[in-house]
């Protein structure tokens, strides 16, 4: 039973993803027991493609690489295959100018609690950072860090904590 | 407050007062090791406590209380590692009278070296008065006596008193078991846990919580005063630091501003809070008057600092700072000077607390598994205590003899709260209704 749930979400995840995911790691997360992560995009079905309001939460993750970029342990340097993600957000935030973000830091299990909290914060302004270099304007986007207090993965495995540690750019509605 | 019925007296039961005296000598031999910690228990009787007459009180009849209190004082000496309790069925029924005179005969039959023997009587006001008595069963004397009186609610506080008299008199050290530990409790699916600040007893006993679970909530740390908590909350999506009023039940944000706040604790003059602030990535230590005010910057490293922790003169802060690449403990000055490393070993080190007797600081040692260490605070004599999968965030008992931590068996994804003696080998799973973390222990209950 756990393992047909579990397939059912990877397909769900698939075709929700389907090609823009070029960062997904290798193995994707166990089922989520129930209500889907609070604090992450919603792996619904994309809305079709008529239905999407330009600059809206949809738009934006329909147009990006990816709205999430991921980082090695203890690490918070944005490697080229980020930049690529980065690049694909700073092109759709640079045509809707009035839409503000929020970049989530996070942290894997695998660290203790306050210097995960620091360390969310250095991830989440490595991303800014770089949104800002390329031109998008510092007011419209703010930060803030989980830790590791809302990881998407949620096994105890290598695997789960690569897709853990990661930087999420969230449209603000 | 419920604490304003306790009478605070630790108050001498006086008759009969010709037991008072004891013997120094007589008693020696049933001192209890606890420097080399690889003594075996001491066997402890602590028979049911009678009572003169039964009578109904708010927390039900005496006589039954009087059961219910050999229990408590039981169940703390056993979970100290230190006393092995007797059975209950090798304790014999002890008369009101036999209190202050026990029948030695039959308890030097038992193993037991010491025998814990009490009453308990309901007064006229209301209150309950428990009466606690130490014995030598060997030389056959008495070694100490308290007598306590208590509103009915808080007969559990007797029973710890009366624990922490026995735990005192056997082992030199000095009493935790009156006391509370305030934690996160923690259920639901890891990507959306539900957190909510919890207080309870230090044996988990009388526990509420004091959050709604409304938002994310971390740290909890209590101020000298025990009424005060300090805690960092994500209460509208501004995680900082936030004060929480034991007597009230009120919460006031303390550092205002955009910046995430985190990680406080009180100084031990109850004055100020230290914490951690991060801005544009870069986290240092800084302090802040307890009742608001400018925080003054107390590190400043391109590094994160984070994770104070005061001596117990407040002359001092352990903390932990990446400067030199990964996490290691360092000591300052309370005013941000003197800065330097004290910890150097394989793996990385994190939250430093300092113990209430100044003589150690524990911290979590990250290497294959997350384990609970202690170390002095030049960083000579580091000594693991634990060795799990991830035991972390150290906080030390009262009496610097026991540290509380959060573990995280493998594969279970929910921590719980543990202690750890300080001989690293007695370990006890302290009870809570749901997951808990980030446990602080409080001083010693007034």
């Amino acid at each position: 039973m756990p393992r047909m749930t579990s397939r059912l979400i990877i397909a769900a995840a698939l075709v929700a993803t389907a090609g823009c995911a070029k960062k997904r790691p290798d193995v994707l997360p166990p089922a989520p027991p129930s209500t889907p992560p609070a604090a992450t995009p919603t792996p619904t079905p994309p809305p079709p493609q008529t239905g999407v309001v330009p600059g809206s939460k949809a738009d934006f993750e329909q147009s990006v690489v990816s709205d999430t970029i991921h980082f090695d342990t203890d690490a918070y340097n944005v490697d080229p295959q980020s930049q690529q993600i980065l690049d694909s957000q700073a092109t759709w935030l640079k045509k809707y100018p009035n839409v503000h973000i929020t970049v989530e830091g996070h942290c894997d299990e695998r660290g203790t609690r306050e210097y995960n909290l620091a360390l969310g914060d250095r991830r989440a302004n490595a991303a800014a950072n770089y949104l800002i270099a390329q031109g998008v304007d510092s007011s419209r986007i703010t930060t803030i860090s989980y830790g590791k207090e809302r990881p998407i993965a949620l096994g105890d495995t290598p695997q789960d904590w690569a897709q853990n540690r990661r930087a999420v750019t969230v449209v603000l509605n | 407050m419920p604490t304003r019925l306790w009478t605070r007296i630790a108050r001498l039961i006086l008759a009969p007062l010709a037991l008072l005296l004891f013997h120094q000598a007589a008693f020696a031999q049933v001192e209890v090791n606890v420097v080399g910690g690889a003594s075996a228990p001491t066997p402890i009787a602590v028979p049911a406590m009678p009572t003169d007459t039964p009578v109904n009180t708010a927390a039900g009849p005496t006589d039954q209380l009087g059961r219910q209190l050999a229990q408590v004082i039981s169940d703390d000496l056993k979970n100290s590692g230190l006393f092995r309790p007797l059975s209950p069925d090798v304790l014999r029924p002890v008369s009101f009278q036999q209190v202050s005179a026990p029948t030695f005969d039959y308890w030097s039959t038992t193993g037991a070296q010491a025998l814990v023997q009490g009453f308990v009587k309901a007064n006229s006001d209301g209150t309950l008065t428990v009466g606690c008595y130490l014995y030598d069963v060997f030389a056959q004397n008495e070694l100490q006596r308290q007598g306590f009186v208590v509103s009915p609610g808080e007969w559990r506080r007797a029973a710890h008193k009366c624990a922490d008299m026995v735990y005192t008199r056997m082992t030199g050290d000095g009493p935790y078991f009156d006391s509370r530990i305030v934690y996160v409790s923690e259920t639901g699916p890891k990507t959306h846990r539900i957190k909510r600040l919890a207080i309870m007893d230090q044996d988990g006993a009388n526990h509420r919580f004091l959050t709604n679970g409304q938002s994310i909530v971390l740290t909890p740390r209590f101020a000298p005063n025990q009424q005060t908590i300090v805690y960092m909350s994500y209460a509208n999506k501004q995680p900082s630091i936030h004060v929480y009023n034991l007597g009230s039940g009120h919460s006031r944000e303390l550092v205002s501003g955009r910046h995430l706040t985190f990680g406080p604790v009180v100084s031990p003059d109850g004055r100020w809070v230290l914490f951690s602030m991060a801005i544009g990535g870069n986290t240092d230590l800084y302090r802040i008057p307890i009742g608001g005010g400018t925080p003054q910057r107390l590190t400043n490293s391109p590094g994160i600092d984070t994770g104070g922790s005061y001596s117990p003169d407040g002359s001092r802060i352990a903390f932990e700072s990446d400067r030199s690449g990964t996490q290691q403990v360092y000591i300052m000055n309370a005013d941000g000077s003197n800065q330097h490393r004290i910890s150097f070993g394989s793996g990385r080190y994190g939250t430093p607390a300092w113990s209430p007797r100044g003589d150690l600081i524990a911290y979590t040692h990250i290497g294959a598994n997350f384990r609970i260490g202690v170390m002095k605070p030049d960083g000579s004599g580091q000594r693991l205590l634990t060795d799990s999968w991830q035991d972390e965030g150290p906080s030390w008992a009262p009496n610097g003899r026991v540290i509380v931590f959060q573990r995280t068996p493998r594969g279970s994804g929910l921590p719980q709260i543990w202690t750890v003696d300080l001989t690293g080998q007695y370990e006890h799973h302290i009870p809570t209704p749901l997951g808990g973390s980030d446990p602080d222990w409080g001083p010693l209950r007034k």
